[in-house]
């Protein structure tokens, strides 16, 4: 009962504050939607504190049933749904508190009233994320992966005047149609092989699954492994991983608060927890997991370069939100799945609070979002600053070596590497360890150019900048206490001595015991060596930003071919644009004009070529000619039909 | 009531008369009486069918109300209905009240128009209803002419040779469906199409009991097996024998319906002359029949020939899905790529009936069902700003949310259902035939899945120059949002669209009565032909 008033509270939020509100008023569904988030909040956080790791599933209603496939519309409560419950309610609600003050006021829309839209479509998205994380059966997840994916449209194109807006719109939810191509076949797999998409089942025949053959295009390939990795490619859309990640920075496009709720915290978590979900078949996937691995060390690299040089204060924290979502992964794919929901579960709080204190500073300096307009901003926005100070402490893992004590990123991101090192190979580990230093450098290359040094740009800007709303400082506040302690709470549920962990799971995960014991016994250099990435970050951010401001500029001219592949992305936009946008309308083109006209038509035309001109004329000289003619043959068929029937003695 | 399934089919026909007889005059309140008129038959007819929901038996095999007469030169008349054309009957007659609706604006000739419709839906109805070869192809081929008459009279500047094009198409498929169909009573004596339905996966025992059941003897009963050893034609050797020859001559009629790429270049240009109602009924109803015929007539009655040309089928399928929707990528004419998309969608009613399997078929069913409603409401999304602009150019239109916000919604909801998003009906159906097509072919599941990308852009793509953006263009400055009657149009197409995307089984539960014997018997069909040998040409 709990659950499903969590469930649908959103929903009925949504509804009401998007279809009703012209009765209700603007400001009677901003309260409302925000208020049944709450409700969902204190609930999600009963039902997660007083999880007692029997998992149990409340079923809702019949979905699609034909033959022996069967789903329904249910609610699983195990400990991975119910983390993911207090991570998705959290967050909502505090980014619909914040929205208060963030949408307070919106040039974009004239008269046009817009703020009970974004409150619904808010609450709609999270709804969908509550159904994604409470599937019991995958089909229902994808319902919920696609629903998120609608509201992330929706989101993206809020400014829909905007045509930047509606281009990164469709961009995302097409990229990410890429990878449900994948997810799609994962499924149609699923159930070939087991008979049925829901997860007990799945996850009782996982076994039989490693150890059989399917046959998948060309060749028979172990169907653990065939549906690893199409999943994979899966996740790969939603989280924005290597190939399919060009989505998400064009994403920023929508308003702040949705690049918070959805973009960092939650919906592009969906794959690594698709991942974390299914990692009872994963476990009998070797080949896939090393993939997982490979792409997700390989995204948490290449992401964190192109973050080093951005001047976008949401585009850093973009490519810093697609680079930690590489860590997940590596850990899942290490084996160390509680290391995973760990990470995913603190970076909620901290990469939320960064996006949020950067929307707070957006809105302070009149929706400028080029950090070389920033400076100096400290004292003006105080709160603003100590808390993303908070983040940026997190995100950077700022801790005490050899202890548990520190910022949360500093637990759950050295848990990461720790699993890295013991699970996922050398490749991961040095790639995570080098995306820390440079995490560590554009964190505080954001937090230097935005708050210290002189004031650069507007000055008119600079002058009327003061700190945010009520509404917008106490979700930072709340989520910076966060950032600092969920780290240090949950670190023995998530990543402690294995018994601990297997007991907070419960049947959740796999038994992956040995990943994580020799996680624990990693060599000390091993441990520490995150940690003084992180200072030869911070270090260099100082000695760059701080000290000698002089030595970007050079940089950049010294290697500016360099400089420009990270500034343009590593190119990914052009060359998906010439090969697959051009690509598509060209094929498209041809078989139109080509196929359709000059082959089919023509052929076809070219045979009744006398035909069509012939009853053209018939036509303009009689109307009815044509269509007497029609009349006349059918009837004469049927007369010859009947005919030949009767003569034959009848029917029967 | 033992008559019901004819009382629905001819309520309309019924009131056609009414409007030809006793409808005066062209002015203003005779077109709205010839509307009135027409809606309340439509309506009337919707209420009845409901009849047949009520008393359809979910637990029974087989066709169900049947109504059997006899009828001119020893022909009989008989008429049934069985899971699956008793949600294309309802897909009917819920369709057509809105398409009347839809034609409130018209002025031209609006009682003969009227009529047309009128007469379209009992032959619509009757298409789906009818039992006998000599009556279906009746129906069948009597509803071109309504249809031609709507394009070709109240249709758009190239109407003429549109009409033309729709009309030598079908009609020229439908020839060879003629003399598939002699050749049948020729070879089995019975023209009963719900005979040959059962009996082609029936055990010589099986048949024996049947026989008894309809009284005849088992000799004859057993000729209503279409043959499938290989004959020889001209020097070839047929495998499949008569059952290969029948189903390509059924198949030239259906695969033009449908359409099945490559024929089905007619339907893009018969869509944009077409005024919007007809277009609607074309979308919704009339390329139904080319997927109803699939699993009426080719894959029951000529199992051994769909098993031999189904792999074949599955390919033509997966082309249809890619290449129209690559085609419908670059279209600057609105109903053109609406055109396009419906194609590609009934791609999907191919390969789910070809894999022929349970999802595949309860997947084609539900599909054609869903197009039903999602394709209707996006060419009545079409006609909405058509009636307002007068042109389908994309180009045209942009930003016209900012001025009919409750039009952008509805059209948004669309898009996702056309694009298949879970929660909508789109979903069902593709969700279904391609899990069915992967159990049977994985390329071809991997090709056809690429359709969910393309179907994403396209959609997008289309709304986003049509609704999104700022409102620059002076000509649409003064545009207004949906009227009550149109939001009343499109009400219902929302709840079924939403309601059959949450609780599809709604419908595949009535589908499935009559899928699971479907699958038995051809299933039972081919391994007889196995054990005989006739499938080794495969």
């Amino acid at each position: 009962m709990m659950v499903s008033v969590i469930l649908f509270a959103p929903l009925v939020g949504a509804i009401i504050g998007g279809f009703g509100w012209r009765i209700i008023g603007e400001q009677g569904a901003q309260w409302l939607t925000t208020g049944l988030l709450f409700l969902a909040l204190v609930l999600s956080w009963v039902v997660f504190l007083g999880f007692d790791g029997n998992a149990y599933t409340v079923e809702i209603g019949r979905w699609i049933v034909s033959g022996e496939l069967d789903t329904s519309w249910s609610i699983r409560i195990d400990r991975l749904s119910a983390t993911m419950l207090v991570v998705v309610t959290s967050v909502s609600a505090l980014v619909h508190l914040y929205s208060f003050g963030y949408m307070a006021h919106d040039d974009n829309f004239g008269d046009l009233p817009y703020k009970a839209r974004f409150f619904a479509y808010l609450s709609f998205f999270t709804f969908a994320m509550l159904a994604l994380v409470t599937a019991d059966n995958i089909l229902q997840l994808f319902f919920g992966w696609e629903g998120v994916g609608l509201a992330s449209y929706l989101l993206i194109g809020f400014y829909f005047r905007k045509p930047s807006a509606n281009a990164a719109a469709i961009k995302a939810f097409v990229v990410n149609r890429v990878g449900d191509f994948s997810f799609g076949l994962g499924i149609y797999a699923l159930f070939l092989m087991t008979g049925s998409l829901t997860f007990d089942n799945i996850f009782a025949a996982a076994s039989t699954l490693g150890g059989e053959e399917m046959r998948f295009l060309w060749r028979d390939w172990n169907a653990a492994e065939v549906i690893g990795f199409l999943l994979f490619i899966g996740a790969m859309g939603k989280s924005a991983q290597i190939f399919l990640h060009t989505w998400l920075p064009d994403a920023m496009e929508g308003p702040t608060p949705v690049s918070a709720l959805i973009h960092a915290a939650t919906m592009v978590t969906a794959g690594v927890f698709l991942m974390v979900r299914m990692s009872p078949v994963l476990e009998f996937a070797p080949h896939a997991k090393m993939f997982v691995v490979f792409i997700g060390a390989t995204t948490a690299f290449m992401a964190a370069t192109i973050g080093l040089v951005q001047n976008d204060i949401k585009r850093v924290i973009a490519y810093s939100t697609c680079s930690q979502l590489g860590y997940m992964f590596v850990a899942a794919g290490s084996g160390v799945y509680g290391a995973a929901m760990f990470h995913l579960f603190t970076h909620a709080f901290f990469k939320a609070l960064l996006f949020l204190g950067a929307g707070s500073v957006i809105v302070a300096m009149h929706h400028e979002q080029d950090m070389r307009n920033y400076g100096g901003l400290r004292k003006k926005l105080p709160v603003t600053f100590w808390t993303m100070l908070v983040g940026t402490l997190a995100i950077t893992g700022v801790g005490i070596p050899f202890t548990q004590i520190g910022f949360a990123g500093f637990l759950s991101k050295d848990a990461v590497i720790e699993g890295a090192f013991a699970g996922g190979g050398a490749y991961a580990f040095w790639m995570l360890v080098i995306a820390a230093a440079m995490t560590s450098f554009y964190s505080w290359r954001l937090m230097f150019m935005t708050f210290w040094g002189r004031q650069r740009g507007d000055a008119h800007a600079h002058d009327h900048a003061k700190e945010s709303p009520l509404s917008m400082t106490v979700p930072l506040v709340v989520l910076a206490v966060g950032a600092a302690v969920a780290g240090m709470i949950w670190y023995g549920d998530f990543f402690g001595d294995v018994a601990r962990v297997a007991g907070f799971f419960g049947a959740a995960l796999p038994d992956g015991e040995s990943v994580l014991e020799a996680a624990h016994h990693v060599p000390g250099w091993v441990k520490v060596s995150p940690f003084v990435a992180m200072v030869v970050g911070l270090l260099l951010a100082v000695w760059m930003y701080l000290i000698h401001t002089d030595v970007p500029a050079k940089l950049v001219a010294a290697g500016r071919p360099f400089y420009l592949f990270l500034l343009n992305k590593w190119y990914f936009d052009e060359l998906y644009d010439w090969l697959f946008v051009r690509g598509a309308n060209w094929v498209g083109r041809v078989l139109w004009k080509r196929g359709d006209g000059s082959a089919i038509d023509g052929t076809v035309n070219g045979i009744s070529m006398g035909i069509v001109p012939f009853f053209t004329r018939v036509n303009a000289r009689a109307q009815s000619g044509f269509l007497f003619t029609y009349a006349f043959a059918m009837v004469l068929g049927f007369a010859l039909f009947l005919a030949w029937i009767t003569l034959s003695g009848g029917a029967n | 009531m033992s008559n019901l399934l004819s009382l629905t089919t001819f309520i309309p026909l019924l009131g056609a008369a009414i409007l030809a007889l006793f409808l005066r005059g062209d002015d203003a309140a005779a077109q709205s009486n010839a509307k009135w008129v027409a809606f309340a038959t439509t309506a009337f007819t919707f209420i009845v069918s409901l009849f047949i929901l009520a008393g359809f038996d979910r637990s029974a095999i087989g066709f169900q109300m049947v109504e059997e007469r006899e009828w001119i030169g020893g022909l009989t008349y008989k008429m049934g209905v069985d899971g699956i054309s008793l949600v294309l009957v309802l897909l009917t007659t819920f369709i057509m009240p809105l398409v009347i609706g839809a034609c409130w604006g018209v002025t031209n000739r609006v009682k003969e128009y009227m009529i047309a419709f009128l007469i379209l839906e009992t032959l619509m109805l009757g298409v789906f209803m009818a039992l006998d070869l000599v009556l279906f192809y009746l129906f069948f081929e009597g509803q071109l002419i309504p249809m031609f008459l709507i394009i070709g009279i109240w249709g758009g500047k190239e109407r003429i040779y549109a009409a033309f094009k729709f009309f030598l198409y079908t009609f020229l498929g439908s020839v060879l469906m003629l003399v598939a169909m002699m050749a049948i009573w020729v070879t089995t004596g019975t023209t009963d199409i719900a005979h040959l339905y059962m009996v082609s996966g029936m055990t010589p025992d099986q048949i024996a009991v049947y026989a008894a059941e309809i009284g005849r003897s088992a000799e004859e009963v057993a000729r209503y097996q279409i043959a499938s050893d290989p004959v020889n034609v001209l020097g070839l050797t047929i495998p499949g024998g008569l059952q290969t020859l029948f189903w390509l001559a059924f198949f030239a009629s259906f695969a033009v319906k449908l359409p099945m790429w490559p024929v089905h270049t007619w339907l893009p240009d018969a869509h944009v002359q077409a005024p919007t109602a007809g277009s609607v009924v074309l979308a919704s109803i009339l390329l139904k029949m080319g997927g109803y015929g699939f699993v009426r007539f080719s894959l029951p009655m000529f199992p051994i020939a769909s098993e031999l040309i189904g792999p074949f089928m599955l390919w033509l399928g997966a082309i249809a899905i890619v290449y129209t929707s690559l085609v419908a990528l670059v279209q600057e004419n609105m109903k053109k790529l609406i055109a396009y998309s419906s194609v590609a969608h009934m791609g999907y009613v191919t390969i789910g009936v070809f894999a022929a399997n349970q999802q595949g078929l309860d997947g084609a069913v539900f599909q054609m069902l869903s197009h039903g409603f999602v394709s209707g409401a996006l060419f009545l999304i079409v006609g909405v700003i058509y009636d307002r602009i007068h042109t389908l150019d994309i180009d045209a239109y942009g930003g016209l949310v900012n001025r009919m916000p409750v039009y952008a919604l509805v059209y948004m909801f669309f898009t996702m259902a056309n694009l298949g998003l879970p929660g909508t009906s789109g979903f069902v159906g593709e969700f279904l035939t391609l899990v069915a097509v992967f159990k049977a072919n994985t390329w071809v599941a991997f090709v056809a899945a690429t359709g969910v990308i393309l179907s994403a852009s396209y959609a997008l793509w289309l709304y986003r120059r049509i609704v999104l953006g700022d409102l620059i263009k002076e000509s649409l400055r003064a545009i207004t949002d949906m009227s009550r009657r149109e939001k009343l149009i499109f009400a219902p197409l929302v709840a079924m669209t939403l309601l059959l995307g949450v609780w599809p089984s709604l419908a595949i539960d009535l589908i499935s009565t009559t899928t699971t014997q479907l699958v038995s018997q051809v299933d039972s069909a081919t391994s007889m032909a196995a054990a005989a040998g006739q499938m080794a040409l495969n």
